[in-house]
């Protein structure tokens, strides 16, 4: 319905600021058989794969250790409230101002905007652990790592996926802008040099292949995870 | 009473509050011997949960002492009065978890005799009350202990799955003899399961009376009634057959 009220507006507008779907999709495939999109979309994937992974094994670790230990709850709870409130833009400046234009300052910036909300999240976790679940493990003498796997992980499973799916859509967005500022290549990259020709056509066939990606990840890694995860409460 | 394996002396035992320390537990003497079950009943609140969680090792900070003896602290199965199963594993790979190594013909044993081998792969969610609770004793015996820490099993069921819960237990126990402590409110369900009965006096607890079940009427299946009146006495225990010196092991 989208696609088909696009076709019609663009149709009828006749302009270069709102081109055609097919005139969107012709530019995917040419960009796509000349390996430019390929290539600018697997590099901003890398970087969204390096980020997520950093941002979600550092904030679980240090989210669950601030459910756990109340001390180092109050040590770090106002840092962690000033970066969920920071505004992505001036952690991204300030760290290629500190850090220089590279690979590494790209992904930490973005890694760094997606920290606190999985130390919220996993915080909020860790806090409605189940004693009693804890205590039965001890009673049968279970062993730590034992507890970890069979019994601590599984009840953290729903704050990880909420982590992971919210924190995935916020370092989508992110990326792009890393891209923009700092980096030569890469769908942001790429959008930044289109808004400069005023190419709004190989801005949206690059917008919508990295749309495609996004849902495709979603439907086809996340959700049938997440199901397969939280089977048990069907 | 056979071999003795557990002696525990309580001194006294009071929790913080706001208000400061609440006394729960007096002086308590309690021996338990091999193969025998003890019931302890009290009213709701009286620490009978807590002695129990003294002797399963969850519970440390207590003025007393706690000995075993044998070779140490023997393999508990603890029952708790809330199943306590995890939801994200089916009823057998509950029991399975709870092995140090993992015994899967046992496992599948004692679902047949707490009548759960259709409910194997079922998890705990999709489970009655009746049922989970039949799991976790199931899991408790599944280690093969030396004794089992019984914290109201049947509370909140319906007479008739009560009924059938404790004969199913008292199968499982039956098949593998084993030491247990039952914790009960129900003066008749501690009747019907035990050797010997310890009635609670309320905070701080002390053992009000010891009652021996007569060897005639112990598990024997008789209506439940009956074996109150018989064990307890009409008045439910407060002039109890049988009485003996409260603490005697």
């Amino acid at each position: 319905m989208f696609l088909l009220a696009w076709q019609i507006a663009a149709s009828l507008a006749q302009s270069r600021l709102l081109p055609t779907v097919t005139a969107v999709l012709r530019a995917m495939v040419q960009q796509t058989i000349s390996g430019a999109l390929p290539w600018n979309l697997a590099i901003t994937l890398g970087r969204v794969a390096a980020a997520f992974t950093v941002s979600l094994l550092l904030g679980s670790a240090l989210g669950i250790a601030m459910g756990r230990w109340r001390r180092l709850d109050l040590l770090l709870d106002n840092a962690v409230t000033v970066l969920l409130n920071l505004p992505a833009l001036v952690v991204i400046v300030l760290i290629y101002v500190w850090f220089g234009l590279n690979e590494i300052a790209a992904i930490a910036a973005v890694a760094l905007n997606k920290l606190p909300t999985t130390v919220v999240t996993l915080r909020e976790g860790a806090r409605a652990l189940d004693p009693g679940l804890a205590e039965m493990a001890q009673s049968f003498h279970m062993t730590r790592w034992r507890t970890l796997r069979h019994v601590t992980l599984p009840q953290l499973t729903p704050y990880v996926f909420a982590a992971a799916r919210s924190g995935l859509a916020l370092i989508w967005k992110i990326v792009l802008v890393v891209e923009l500022l700092g980096r030569s290549n890469g769908v942001g990259f790429q959008i930044q040099i289109y808004f400069q020709l005023f190419d709004v056509t190989l801005i949206l066939a690059y917008t919508l292949a990295f749309i495609v990606v996004v849902q495709l990840i979603e439907w086809a890694g996340l959700q049938p995870l997440e199901r397969w995860a939280t089977r048990w409460r069907r | 009473m056979a071999e003795v394996i557990l002696r525990l002396r309580v001194e006294g035992k009071s929790f913080r509050t706001d208000r400061g320390d609440l006394p729960v537990l007096g002086s308590i003497d309690l021996a338990l011997g091999a193969r025998e079950i003890v019931a302890l009943v009290g009213p709701s609140g009286c620490g009978k949960t807590t002695l129990l969680r003294i002797i399963g090792g969850l519970e440390t900070d207590y003025r007393g002492t706690l000995d075993w003896h044998g070779t140490g602290m023997p393999r508990i199965g603890t029952v708790f009065q809330e199943p306590r199963l995890l939801p994200w594993r089916t009823v057998r790979q509950n029991i399975l978890l709870a092995q140090q190594t993992e015994n899967p013909d046992l496992a599948d044993d004692l679902l047949r005799t707490l009548d759960l081998a259709p409910f194997r792969d079922a998890f705990p969610p999709t489970l009655s009350l009746g049922m989970a609770r039949r799991a976790s004793i199931a899991r408790a015996f599944a280690i093969e202990p030396e004794l089992v820490l019984l914290d109201e099993p049947f509370v909140s069921l319906d007479p008739a799955m009560a009924a059938r819960s404790r004969e199913l237990l008292l199968d499982a126990w039956r098949a593998r003899p084993t030491a247990a402590l039952l914790v009960t409110h129900d003066r008749a369900e501690a009747a019907l399961l035990a050797d010997r009965v310890l009635l609670l006096a309320a905070r701080p607890t002390h053992v009000l009376t010891e009652v021996v079940v007569p060897q005639a009427l112990r598990r024997s299946g008789a209506a439940p009634a009956q074996v109150l009146i018989s064990v307890l006495g009409a008045d439910g225990g407060e002039h109890a057959a049988e009485p003996r010196p409260a603490g005697r092991g």
